[in-house]
């Protein structure tokens, strides 16, 4: 019946790899426990699973449209920079294309000013569909200059990571040096202003992003269940010979090691945003 | 080696690469050449046979001669056209010079220090306080290690969250004498081991990256072999950043993104060839300073002569650093990594 629209969005068991944007259908069937929803109903659980609390991706606009008071107000910041392909990487811009019509977004990350819970806060937020929300050298460029308006404007500053893959291969060594660029951003933020910068991790959050901007707040919340590491599974699997434990990179994992201040629902991230921007305002 | 003596012999490469086989082969019969001059018996050989041997000896010098140039010409010709691929393989050859051998060459008085004073030493990444010339500078640096044993105990030079953890450390003690930094970049990739994940590699990396973009005083970066990922920029930060000639810097290893492009690690050539990771390369996308000539044919083939050549480069840097106000330092050091990157921008 109604099973084969979804089916060709979410082949079961493929968790980490989801193909579709969830809740571009009219059902969708839970990649975890299997429970089947009306995407309806699924939009108003803010893409959360009820019944075993699975957390779907969410698009930047998602993500934004969750955490602004008001969408609407949102200021948005240097959509008018520009992905090239600087190492003529071979098909690298015809690719992109369908990750820009995916998510509507010009590249993998969205800057901007909004209010949060009444606080006018700067905030950044990567893409996992897009391009696993890879890290280039318009999205460094993008969160650093997001860092500098935000010290500018003296305001706070957050930073959602849904960035699966860290820096982007295709950029080379141009996006490798966006590591070090944002990191440096957000240094000079935190010594600059006395505003609170918040990052939050998203599944998936690895390697060069989570190893730069995603582990330099003041804070790092992390949504449950979310892929959090360094390095993929299939490299570390390369590399060493013994077997990770069971929920090896996870947001539990990471908080039990002390990489995280803590592990919070969606349904209460935005008021424990609140919380701290209030606490440390 | 650069230029050798009359009577000097040609030194043997233990470890060739597939491209420098050529190179040994020659260097194998010079070796012979030699050898056979040297040769007591060559005398006894000549007189039994009524041969001049004086005449015997400039003849063979003459092959030697000839030999010593054709290898001169193969040399050059194979160096000075390596691929990407050549040179990521030189970078990480057997032979070539690590971290501490640089300190062994020219920095004087190293003490080496150890520890995060948290958790372990990792001895993929040393440090310590040295002399360089007249600068008095802390040195940091990955070391791959020289034997099996000692790869091993350094894990390839592979660092976990306490190597960087120790950089950040001995930056900080730098920092509070005014001494400027120098750092050697070295390394595949930094370790991603559970135990490594479990005490924050990724946050690890991130720090010290800050820690060095704020660091209020001098820092020079020599890529001197490969330049793998997060693990390299970990210590990769400053005010100058110099790469060998033939070493790489790279956001992911050839191989593994041929692995990614087509399930094919084997297609590394054409990978390297894509990433840009060569000095040159790096050079003219504007994320190294200058690139530091190697001896002829690799550092490997003279680790004094491209241990100079470092020396200079680094010593030239330091004088012109340490004139710089502190502030200006830092504003310029920011603006150098907010500079790097391409892209477009679109008229509003």
């Amino acid at each position: 019946m109604a099973e084969g629209w979804f089916r060709k969005r979410f082949r079961p068991n493929e968790i980490a790899q989801q193909i579709g944007v969830a809740g571009d259908t009219l059902w969708e069937k839970c990649p975890k426990c299997g429970e089947i929803q009306y995407s309806a109903e699924l939009l108003k659980n803010l893409k959360v699973c009820k019944k075993c609390a699975f957390h779907y991706r969410l698009l930047a606009t998602e993500r934004l449209e969750m955490l602004a008071d008001n969408p609407d107000e949102f200021e948005r910041w240097d959509e008018n920079l520009v992905t090239i392909n600087p190492l003529e990487f071979p098909q690298y811009l015809e690719k992109l294309d369908s990750h820009r019509q995916k998510t509507g977004l010009s590249e993998a990350v969205l800057t901007g000013k909004t209010e949060i819970g009444g606080i006018t806060t700067a905030i950044g937020i990567t893409d996992p569909y897009f391009k696993m929300g890879t890290m280039n050298s318009v999205v460094g460029e993008r969160l650093a200059l997001c860092a500098e308006r935000a010290s500018a404007l003296d305001i706070p500053l957050i930073f959602v990571s849904g960035s699966g893959g860290g820096a982007r291969m295709e950029e080379g060594i141009l996006s490798l040096m966006q590591m070090a660029k944002t990191a440096a951003a957000i240094g000079r933020y935190r010594r600059n202003t006395r505003r609170i910068c918040i990052c939050v991790l998203t599944d998936p959050s690895m390697g060069g992003t989570l190893a730069s901007w995603a582990s330099l707040g003041d804070l790092i919340f992390a949504e449950p269940a979310a892929m959090i590491g360094f390095a993929g599974q299939r490299v570390s699997a390369q590399v060493q010979s013994a077997k990770p434990p069971p929920g090896y990179q996870t947001s539990e994992f990471q908080l039990e090691h002390g990489q995280v201040d803590a592990v919070i629902h969606r349904r209460d991230l935005k008021d424990s945003i609140v919380n701290a921007l209030q606490w440390a305002a | 080696m650069g230029r050798l003596k009359p009577g000097e012999k040609q030194p043997m490469l233990k470890n060739a690469l597939d491209f420098e086989r050529p190179i040994a082969d020659l260097d194998q019969q010079i070796l012979d050449l030699q050898g056979h001059m040297e040769n007591p018996g060559l005398r006894e050989w000549c007189e039994e046979h009524n041969q001049d041997y004086a005449a015997e000896i400039a003849k063979l010098k003459k092959g030697l001669a000839e030999l010593q140039r054709a290898r001169k010409r193969l040399v050059d010709e194979v160096f000075s056209n390596l691929s990407p691929w050549e040179k990521t393989q030189v970078a990480r050859h057997k032979d070539r010079p690590h971290t501490l051998d640089y300190v062994r060459e020219f920095c004087d008085d190293f003490l080496e220090l150890h520890g995060d004073r948290v958790y372990s030493d990792d001895p993929a990444i040393v440090g310590g306080i040295a002399r360089i010339g007249d600068h008095r500078v802390m040195v940091i640096g990955h070391e791959k290690g020289r034997d099996l044993k000692e790869k091993v105990r350094r894990n390839y030079g592979s660092a976990k969250p306490e190597g960087y953890h120790k950089a950040v450390r001995l930056c900080k003690l730098a920092e509070r004498f005014g001494r400027p930094v120098v750092t050697f970049v070295d390394t595949s990739a930094a370790d991603s081991s559970i135990g490594s994940e479990e005490r924050g590699i990724s946050a690890a990396i991130a720090w010290a990256m800050e820690e060095m973009a704020m660091l209020k005083t001098p820092i020079i970066i020599v890529v001197v072999g490969e330049g793998g990922s997060g693990g390299a920029i970990g210590i990769g930060v400053g005010d100058r950043i110099l790469m060998l000639e033939h070493s790489v810097y790279s956001v992911i290893p050839p191989e593994g993104c041929a692995n990614i492009l087509w399930r094919d690690g084997s297609r590394a050539a054409e990978a390297a060839d894509a990433l840009k990771i060569t000095a040159q390369d790096a050079l003219r996308l504007g994320c190294v300073d200058e690139v530091i000539p190697e001896a002829f044919g690799g550092a490997h083939r003279n680790v004094q002569e491209t241990a100079r050549s470092v020396q200079e480069a680094v010593t030239r840097h330091l004088d012109d650093l340490v004139t710089v106000p502190i502030d200006t330092l830092l504003e310029q050091r920011y603006d150098k990594f907010r500079r790097m990157g391409r892209w477009d921008v679109e008229p509003e």
